[in-house]
């Protein structure tokens, strides 16, 4: 055995040890992935189906639950639903064979909407001014560079709640409870330490030649910033960018205590999506996979870069 | 001379090519110290309003008898009695007990589970790359819009969870409730947690299992080392920072952990899996009891950035490799 591999080379694992790799780490990912499938097979189902004893691995699949997530309906007479035309559409058919009409939209179109808003202005502010801070902590010698940037990284360390006392506070003083403004602020101020990090890493890996070369051709700092720098750091600000965008697009915490109404974004909303007595699981379940699906493309987008991600900067491959 | 200029002049050529002629000048706008202001300022400034203002204000809450809930009321300074009693409360203790455990449990199973991951993935099969990024998927998502549907998943008579588990061993679905008991509530977070977060401490490992050169190994082969021996000897010491920087970071997450915990069991049954985030949630935003809560924000502070210090430590020798 120790033979066959060292004739091939020392460090190459054998044949064997990689087929029962394969075989255990194939078997952990599809286990990883039944919850995810099971959200988006009860997507899938009718409400009776749903809650059915056992679990119903094989169903007719309908629309019924993403009709729910969009939509409010309202239990009426058999005498009133036959008195109205045909159904508009296939919600309303849906929502008449269960002897109700559709009253109107749900709210999980807004609260889509605001975490949409709250997401990309955030990670836009976070990124610009990150990418600022960046560059200047890079290229420059600023007194107590280490400190500033450990006190950067240190104010994401604070537990969410415990920030969210005196936010509640300050943000009922200056109008901005419940508000989008206020949480792309608060998400900037969370974000911009991970883009300072993450943004500084990329740009020292610019050589300093290329703006300086620029500067000897009579650019100015701010040109060779514009023109130079900025180019060659795309990969890194769009990485950084969308890192943001998944910690704004999942964030609860701050969400659930800081908004209610107007700014409330999909996280807090969803767990609250009730149907009659009860859970409405189908519903819960699509909104669930609409929330899921952009993370799962940025996913694959930013294999990549995850590492480096998730470590500030720290590991970088 | 002509081969250290090399870089920079066709560095050169690139910018030049983008320059317009004309502006050959040496007027160099803003100095360096300047824009190095300018720059970082922002930043700064942001920083300051959200976090740091914020912080001195609970601070100073920390020290009254203050209520959220009654603005108008008077307010009295009660220097320390808030963390004296905090400090000396039984149920602060039992929630820091809870998160502590909480922490443990999770971070144990996520660093043993991770790294066996990270080392069945360094085998390079074929098709190790698709199959990591899947398994890198829950860690990207929401974990209380994913930890909600888990509360279906663990519903004792119609849920996947109970299902599979009567599945293998036989024990009625209905005969057991996840979230419910007070045995098994605390086992339930913790099985959430780490579905989620393994794929992160694994991401860690392979990186660390990576960064161990060829040579080393190819070394301890000619010197007849069995596999066992190179495990311990090469492998595990040489991957330790990076695992000892997946640790930290999970424990400093785990640590602040809320949102999962909050939509599973709410701290639930009674207060068996109130971690510390959650009865810092119910004093402040249920009782309102806005001063005493300000001084256990203070603690949980104190104790979070005594974590990001060694975290720091930690960090810098990683680097240092």
């Amino acid at each position: 055995m120790s033979g066959l591999s060292s004739a091939h080379s020392v460090v190459e694992p054998g044949i064997w040890s990689k087929r029962i790799a394969a075989t255990l780490v194939v078997v952990y990912a599809l286990v990883t992935m039944i919850p995810l499938l099971w959200i988006f097979a009860t997507s899938l189902k009718s409400p009776p189906d749903s809650i059915s004893y056992p679990p119903k691995i094989l169903f007719t699949p309908t629309v019924e639950g993403y009709c729910n997530l969009f939509t409010t309906r309202s239990r009426q007479t058999p005498e009133y639903i036959e008195s109205l035309g045909e159904p508009a559409n296939v919600c309303e058919e849906i929502a008449r064979d269960r002897s109700m009409v559709v009253v109107g939209a749900s709210k999980y179109w807004p609260r889509f909407v605001n975490s949409l808003v709250i997401a990309f202005g955030s990670t836009f502010l976070a990124v610009l001014l990150g990418t600022l801070a960046a560059y200047g902590f890079s290229r420059f010698k600023v007194p107590l560079a280490d400190d500033l940037l450990f006190f950067i990284l240190s104010t994401r360390m604070m537990p969410p709640i415990a920030v969210a006392i005196p936010i509640y506070l300050m943000y009922r003083e200056l109008g901005l409870s419940d508000t989008a403004l206020g949480m792309i602020l608060l998400y900037t101020a969370v974000n911009v330490s991970l883009a300072v990090w993450l943004l500084k890493g990329f740009i020292d890996e610019i050589p300093r030649e290329y703006e300086e070369a620029a500067l000897i051709d009579g650019y100015t700092r701010l040109q060779a910033f514009v023109k130079v720098v900025l180019p060659q750091a795309t990969t890194g600000i769009a990485a950084t960018a969308i890192f943001c965008l998944i910690f704004a697009w999942n964030e609860y915490a701050f969400a659930v205590l800081l908004t209610s109404g107007t700014a409330q974004t999909a996280p807090p909303f969803i767990p609250t999506i009730i149907g009659e007595g009860g859970m409405d699981w189908p519903a819960v379940g699509a909104g669930t996979t609409i929330f899921l699906v952009p993370i799962l493309v940025f996913t694959i987008l930013l294999r990549k870069h995850l590492l480096r991600g998730i470590t500030f900067g720290a590991v970088r491959k | 001379m002509d081969n250290d200029t090399g870089m920079i002049d066709r560095a050169a050529t690139v910018a030049a090519r983008a320059t317009p002629p004309r502006l050959v000048r040496r007027v160099r706008g803003l100095s360096d110290k300047a824009i190095a202001w300018l720059f970082i300022a922002p930043t700064m400034i942001l920083l300051l309003v959200i976090n740091i203002f914020p912080l001195i204000w609970t601070i100073q809450l920390s020290f009254t008898n203050y209520r959220a809930n009654r603005p108008n009321a008077e307010v009295v300074n009660v220097g320390l009695r808030n963390y004296e009693r905090l400090l000396t409360d039984p149920d602060v203790w039992i929630a820091m007990q809870t998160t502590a455990q909480f922490v443990f449990w999770s971070i144990l199973l996520q660093t043993v589970i991770g790294f066996s991951l990270a080392y069945l993935i360094d085998r390079k099969f074929r098709g190790h790359a698709f199959w990591t990024t899947v398994i890198l998927i829950p860690m990207m998502l929401s974990p209380a819009v994913v930890g909600n549907f888990w509360r279906f998943l663990y519903q004792p008579q119609i849920g996947l969870f109970n299902y599979i588990v009567s599945f293998f061993t036989g024990v009625e679905p209905s005969s057991f409730e996840m979230l419910g008991s007070v045995s098994l509530a605390p086992w339930s977070i913790v099985i959430v947690d780490t579905w989620m977060w393994t794929p992160y401490v694994m991401l860690i490992c392979l990186a660390g299992l990576r960064s161990i050169p060829d040579y080393i190994y190819e070394a301890a082969e000619v010197d007849r080392a069995s596999p066992w021996r190179q495990f311990w000897s090469i492998t595990v010491p040489m991957a330790l920072p990076f695992i000892m920087l997946a640790v930290l970071f999970r424990g400093i997450e785990n640590f602040k952990m809320f949102d999962m915990v909050n939509l599973l069991t709410g701290g639930g049954p009674g207060s068996i899996t109130e971690v510390a985030s959650i009865t810092l949630k119910r004093q402040a935003f249920e009782a309102w009891r806005t001063g005493p809560s300000s001084a256990f924000a203070i603690i949980l502070f104190v104790a979070v950035f005594g974590l990001a210090n060694i975290y720091v430590k930690a960090l810098n020798r990683v680097k240092q490799r």
